[in-house]
């Protein structure tokens, strides 16, 4: 009967149909599942931070609006992923304790600061454009809900791409000093953003049973590559250069060449050491402290007029 | 006191002649709640014109399980598509 079972997942797994909530699933598909997506719900949840930080001093009202959506979108993606955990018999609470108490990780991207407003337009352009070519395979993952999860996020992200290439296009036809600001942010995120994509394919772990699952559909080099080829074309019009010396066309294999990002300082950066690690935690902590009596109110006013209408 | 919120599961009807489909859940105190969080979590951007909101343990589901057997009353019955009958080509309207 399990042998049956088994066969008919990996039959439906293999003909690129979907595995859904109520399905038979090996334990480790399940598992792999809720540690990807809930780790990814994190990250859009401390993802809000970085940005965040900038929603006070934007330099407008038009700036300050479409920052005020994108976050929010964050806080909207963290939600859309954490109800596709709930499917597999997660618990939101565990999974936010978990958060707080550093069990599980999120993108190390969000360890590091937004010195500038520059920054927000980079985080845009190449944080998010980084996001999306890991994220639109992601749509033909084998589990339903988490395919489901990234169409509508996928659709979304496009809009925090374009807002954050945008905002360095203007600031690119400002002020020398503004067009500095610009390379300078450029500087500082493209190391951080090609690590997005995780270890090189050698040191992945995860990667071959992930893929062997249909969980993950691009190994973390093969995605690299594609963000690098599709980012310098970009960069090119808008007037930056990125801080690598052996970034260069390679006609005989129609893509760019390009370094290595440190992997020392990566591993460092998911080990805690980052320089905003502790700051996310502590902030994120925080709000869900604070908020604990709104969710007790809440509950507590839902409690008493569940009463009443028994009662009527 | 437990503060954890019941979980709710999100319809959406896209748009009026459309059914409502379903879009994920949520957790919320109260159905007027859930309601107002469905509309900020699923309809940021006009997807929607009404929302159904349903406590998610009030669904019953038929269980994958059992998916052969459950469904087995429609599998052999294939006079009821069209396609069972052999009509003339040259027959119109039909």
């Amino acid at each position: 009967m399990a042998d049956d079972l088994e066969l008919r997942f990996e039959r439906t797994v293999q003909s690129e149909s979907r595995i859904e909530p109520r399905d038979w699933m090996p334990d480790g598909y399940r598992k792999t599942l809720i540690r990807q997506i809930a780790q990814h719900a994190h990250s859009e949840i401390i993802g809000m931070q970085p940005e965040g930080n900038w929603i006070s001093r934007a330099p407008s009202l038009r700036r300050k609006a479409i920052l005020l959506a994108k976050v929010q979108d964050e806080a909207g993606h963290g939600l859309y992923l954490y109800s596709a955990t709930e499917t597999l018999g997660a618990d939101r609470e565990d999974l936010t304790t978990k958060l707080i108490e550093g069990r599980q990780k999120y993108s190390s991207i969000f360890n590091y600061p937004t010195l500038t407003f520059a920054d927000v337009g980079v985080i845009g352009w190449l944080v998010d454009g980084a996001a999306i070519c890991n994220q639109v395979p992601l749509c033909r993952t084998s589990y339903g809900p988490y395919a489901r999860a990234m169409i509508r996020i996928c659709k979304e992200e496009s809009f925090h791409q374009r807002q954050g290439y945008e905002l360095l296009m203007t600031m690119m036809r400002g002020t020398q000093q503004q067009r500095d600001m610009v390379q300078d942010s450029v500087n500082r995120w493209w190391w951080p953003a090609l690590m997005m994509f995780g270890p090189p394919d050698a040191e992945s772990t995860n990667t071959e049973q992930s893929m062997a699952w249909r969980i993950k559909r691009d190994t973390n080099d093969e995605l690299r590559q594609k963000f690098v080829n599709m980012s310098m074309p970009q960069a090119e019009a808008l007037g930056v250069t990125f801080p690598d010396p052996e970034l260069e066309w390679n006609a005989d294999r129609g893509e760019y060449d390009f370094g290595q990002p440190d992997w020392d300082e990566f591993w460092q950066v998911v080990k805690g050491g980052g320089v905003c690690n502790e700051q996310r935690i502590a902030h994120r902590r925080k709000a869900h402290e604070d908020g604990a009596w709104v969710r007790e109110a809440a509950a507590a006013h839902a409690a008493k007029h569940a009463r009443k209408e028994g009662a009527a | 006191m437990s503060t954890s919120w019941p979980l709710w599961e999100v319809f959406v009807r896209g748009k009026r002649g459309l059914n409502h489909v379903h879009v994920g859940s949520l957790h919320a105190p109260d159905a007027e709640m859930a309601l107002r969080n469905a509309r900020d979590v699923y309809t940021r951007r006009n997807e929607g014109v009404s929302i159904w909101v349903v406590p998610a343990t009030e669904i019953t589901a038929s269980s994958p399980d059992e998916k052969d057997p459950f469904f087995a009353p429609a599998g052999d019955k294939v006079y009821r598509h069209p396609t069972f009958y052999a009509i003339p080509e040259d027959v119109p309207h039909l």
